[in-house]
């Protein structure tokens, strides 16, 4: 089972976390730190791979953004790098040609695609475009929430 | 009040903030912002200000002041509210928090909601951050969701009850009618998330893992939805570079793990679909690498065939010489959880994984490592030795410690030859002394001891050794030790198995005088080359100079050194008669396991085997022919006196007392004055093991005997064998006095042929009480190696009523299986 997905950028900061298991927020911070420390030391000629703690940890960088999981000691690390892997090819339809700002700047959406990718760190749905045509109608419902409104402001009846 | 700014908005500034507190400034701002906005209840905005919150609270910020407005988000009844509140709540509100359980009302009423999007919302966040009460709350809706046609929240019903189950176990059973035919289903995520929850099922309950195995016939399905997946044509939607879903298919074949371990029948049914994903894989990218990985974790857990797993282990062969780093590791890692089992396989690939050793990346340095160690034999072990220790020379200090054990370990195992042995050591200890364990020194030691004819030898190699580099501390203590004993043969240059260096006897004394003085050296090695010093006054001529250093370390600082100096003074100058010895050389020591450092003599856990020898009298070095025989029962003369009694002034008494029983021989030293209780001995060398418990399992074979019964003194004989060294018959003395009064200064002396030895350890007490109120036990331990005929004469003396008696017998009738 994945237990967490942190995305950090080269300079330590963080963009997204993902947990899948209850943890104290003072322990979660200290994991972060720690591991943003062990993924960035880390040289290119490296496995994506390494132990950390009791756990093992898969990373992969893109651009400026490292995407890395932890998995545990039954789990296929191979097959974890084309999870990572496929959630990037999501957020790469979605907002065509993904780069780092497109995260900082829409980060809720990007928690919303990992949801409907991942749930308690497992694969929802092996078909991209199942899980991107989900997020789209979801999107769709988000506009007819707030159009309504907006119609009325812009005839100043609102 | 104004609108609050958008959520891109306040990114935006707070990016442009160009230090740390400058940011912190910004933060509080708003923070202080929404705080005003969410005392105003203000629905229309709440989204917007929680979704800010979110983003702060990632930056680090303190966002615990949002959590009831997430609470309020999700029982809105927009969905942009219920969407950012459910996101927030993930965040903000897990198991820990108070008001979690508050969000349970919301989740159910959703769970039903009429909109799909929603009851994913709600089935999400469920599925994701639950606890165990909500979870318990919750699991009857969840089941009600599983069972529904529509496979958009069938699929996150069946990943929601999948964490349902990790937080509440024993709700297990009630999913079970609605996982039935989940399996039948054709949609690929149902299809994903129905394997992960029957794999948490069989994880977590063996009588589930029956149920389908057996029942369900789960088995079959498996492999027909498998083969499907490998045979069916190209599916764009489920294609990843030219393999369909291969997500699901590495689910499915970890299920059948699953359910193929320790099962004969299962195991068969999967056996050609194995061999067919095996071979037909394509490899070229990571995602068939994937499946194959996952193919062979399968195939080496269940019980397939020779075949299946020599293909398995080929595979992971070809893994190690992939390019891709990523597949090296993980070939690595296998390899490591079958070489126990599938040895001879893996040795096929041993030379694939020594190259690994000089990989750039770390685990896999050591995964190598470790696997190298593990395919040591006797038949390769020159050749991986000599790469093991290339890779000694330049691991990172991280893996020298491990790896120089594991030299150690292989060496002890398979040496070809004694000088080969010793070379090795030698070069671990040169090349990674300092990481060295400290137990191995005295392991070391005894190596070195045992293998006689190459003393010269290491003496002149470690000599030289010391001669380079002090600083690496167990390196100089095994080589101080060596000098200490072998020091004679190294300066009379006796070497045969490489050129003997010229070295003269002030040389030698230099070199451990410097150590002495050396910063480099720890307190310990101080000690080891104090006695060694020691050690040398009975091997060199020069022992005035030896005698001056021991005086000068009687006023040391360090109390250790001054003892042991006030110690070796009172040899030179009390007890001089004895120091020849007490300095023996050291007899070869026995070892009963190969590689236990506590099984070496004496020490408890101490590193200095030498300092309590030397309190020792090497009693018996080689069997036989030294001077120190035991007494020779019949005849008489040339009884050489060895170690007699306690001497006062040492605690430890001199180790177990042969005595003399004819005691008209004039003894240096004499028995005691006064018969002087000795207090607790170090055991003997006889059978090398201190640790050991003297007596072992008590053999009830062989009967006891009364060996002396006369005016009223009764002495019975009680045997066991010692283990683990049969020759050895421990005998237990009880004497017993039927007097009416007490036998005070009772001592009980004994003497066998010369075939055996003797050792007598100390009594319970020398007081027999009268009528059989108690009695003096004691312990005499007879080697008998050439298997003879028991026998032994006995002395008693002891006062009674007054007067000494004294008394000589001979004990004939020990039972046969005594010596036998």
């Amino acid at each position: 089972m994945m237990r967490f997905m942190l995305l950090f950028s080269r300079q330590g900061k963080l963009r997204l976390q993902k947990w899948y298991t209850a943890t104290a927020e003072r322990d979660k911070k200290k994991m972060v730190r720690e591991l943003m420390q062990v993924v960035l030391a880390r040289k290119p000629k490296m496995s994506s791979f390494l132990e950390w703690r009791d756990l093992k940890i898969v990373y992969k960088r893109y651009a400026s953004l490292y995407f890395c999981c932890a998995v545990e000691e039954q789990d296929n690390e191979l097959i974890t790098l084309e999870v990572i892997h496929r959630f990037v090819e999501l957020l790469d339809k979605y907002f065509g040609s993904v780069c780092e700002l497109d995260i900082i700047f829409n980060f809720e959406k990007a928690y919303f695609i990992l949801d409907e990718f991942l749930i308690g760190g497992e694969i929802q749905d092996t078909s991209k475009k199942s899980v991107l045509k989900a997020i789209e109608q979801a999107d769709l419902l988000q506009e007819e929430d707030e159009s309504p409104r907006s119609v009325l402001e812009e005839m100043g009846l609102a | 009040m104004p609108a609050p700014i958008r959520l891109r908005e306040l990114i935006r500034t707070i990016r442009t903030a160009r230090t740390q507190a400058e940011e912190r400034e910004m933060i509080q701002k708003e923070c202080a912002a929404i705080r005003s906005s969410f005392r105003e209840e203000d629905n229309t905005y709440r989204c917007r200000n929680v979704a800010k919150l979110l983003y702060m609270h990632m930056l680090g910020y303190p966002a615990h002041f949002g959590q009831l407005e997430c609470l309020k988000l999700i029982a809105s009844q927009k969905f942009t509210d219920k969407r950012i509140g459910y996101l927030g709540a993930m965040l903000l509100l897990d198991e820990r928090q108070d008001v979690h359980l508050l969000m349970t009302n919301c989740i159910k009423n959703d769970l039903n909601h009429s909109t799909q999007y929603v009851q994913g919302l709600a089935l999400c966040t469920l599925g994701c951050m639950g606890s165990s009460e909500m979870c318990r709350d919750l699991a009857g809706e969840v089941e009600k969701l599983l069972k529904t046609s529509n496979s958009y929240l069938r699929k996150k019903a069946a990943l929601c009850a999948v964490h349902v189950i990790r937080k509440v176990p024993e709700l297990m059973e009630m999913f079970l009618p609605a996982t039935k035919n989940l399996l039948s289903e054709k949609n690929h995520g149902v299809l994903h998330t129905s394997v992960v929850l029957l794999t948490e099922m069989c994880e977590r309950s063996p009588d589930m893992l029956l149920h389908f195995r057996k029942v369900w016939l789960l088995v079959p399905q498996l492999v027909r939805i498998l083969k499907n997946l490998i045979m069916s044509g190209y599916s764009p939607e489920h294609d990843v570079s030219g393999i369909s879903d291969p997500f699901l298919q590495v689910r499915i074949l970890r299920l059948l793990r699953i359910l193929g371990r320790s099962d004969d029948d299962s195991s068969e049914a999967m056996n050609d679909i194995l061999a067919q994903v095996a071979t037909n894989t394509e490899t070229s990218k990571n995602v068939g690498n994937a499946i194959l990985y996952e193919t062979v974790l399968t195939i080496m857990d269940i019980k397939s065939e020779s075949g299946l797993r020599v293909l398995a282990i080929n595979i992971l062969g070809r893994f190690l010489l992939n390019n891709d780093k990523n597949i090296r590791y993980v070939a690595l890692t296998s390899l490591l959880k079958t070489v126990q089992t599938d040895h001879n396989a893996v040795q096929r690939h041993r030379s694939t994984i020594v190259d690994c050793l000089k990989d750039l990346d770390v685990s896999i340095k050591r995964r190598a490592m470790e696997l190298s160690f593990a395919l040591v034999n006797g038949n390769n072990i020159r050749g991986m030795m000599k790469e093991l220790l290339y890779f000694l020379d330049s691991c990172d200090p991280e893996f020298k410690a491990d790896c120089a054990s594991g030299v150690f370990l292989a060496a002890e195992k398979y040496a070809p030859s004694k000088r080969w042995h010793i070379d090795t050591i030698m070069r671990v200890l040169t090349t990674a002394g300092s990481y060295v364990r400290d137990d191995s020194v005295p392991n070391l030691i005894q190596l070195i001891t045992n293998s006689v004819e190459m003393h010269a030898y290491t003496v002149q190699r470690l000599y030289k050794a010391l001669l380079d580099d002090i600083s690496q501390q167990p390196l100089v203590q095994v080589s101080s030790w060596c000098i200490g004993e072998y020091g004679d043969l190294l300066v009379s240059g006796q070497c045969e198995e490489e050129e003997p260096i010229q070295v003269t006897e002030d040389e030698v004394l230099d070199v451990l005088e410097g150590l002495l003085v050396s910063n480099l050296s720890t307190p310990v090695t101080r000690g080891y080359s104090l006695t060694a010093i020691m050690k040398l006054s009975t091997r060199f001529s020069s022992v005035n100079r030896i005698k001056k250093v021991v005086s000068i370390y009687g006023s040391s600082i360090d109390v250790e050194l001054q003892q042991r100096a006030v110690e070796y003074n009172a040899l030179f100058k009390k007890y001089d008669h004895m120091r020849s010895a007490l300095l023996e050389r050291m007899p070869i020591m026995e070892k009963t396991a190969s590689n236990g450092p506590t099984e070496i003599v004496q020490t408890n856990g101490e590193t200095e085997p030498s300092v309590p020898d030397t309190k020792l009298p090497p009693l018996i070095t080689q069997p036989a022919n030294q001077a120190n025989d035991l007494l020779d029962l019949l005849g008489g003369n040339d009884v050489v006196p060895v170690i007699q009694t306690t001497l006062p002034t040492k605690p430890a008494s001199a180790g177990g007392e042969l005595l003399d029983l004819l005691g008209d021989l004039s003894l240096s030293g004499g028995p005691a004055p006064a018969p002087s209780v000795p207090i607790s001995q170090p055991p003997f060398l006889l059978d090398g093991l201190s640790s050991q418990p003297l007596f072992n399992d008590i053999s009830a074979a062989i009967p006891p005997m009364t060996a002396y019964n006369k005016n009223g003194l009764k002495i019975e004989f009680t045997f066991e064998r010692a283990n683990p060294n049969p020759n050895i018959a421990v005998i237990t003395i009880h004497a017993t006095n039927t007097t009416e009064a007490d036998m005070t200064e009772f001592v009980f002396q004994a003497a066998v042929p010369k075939t055996f030895q003797l050792q007598l350890l100390s009594p319970s007490s020398n007081i027999v009480p009268a009528l059989n109120q108690g009695s003096v036990t004691q312990v005499i331990r007879v080697l008998n190696p050439q298997k003879q005929q028991l026998r032994m004469r006995v002395k008693l003396t002891y006062t009674h009523k007054g007067s000494p008696v004294q008394d000589l017998a001979e004990v004939n009738n020990f039972p046969p299986q005594s010596w036998q």
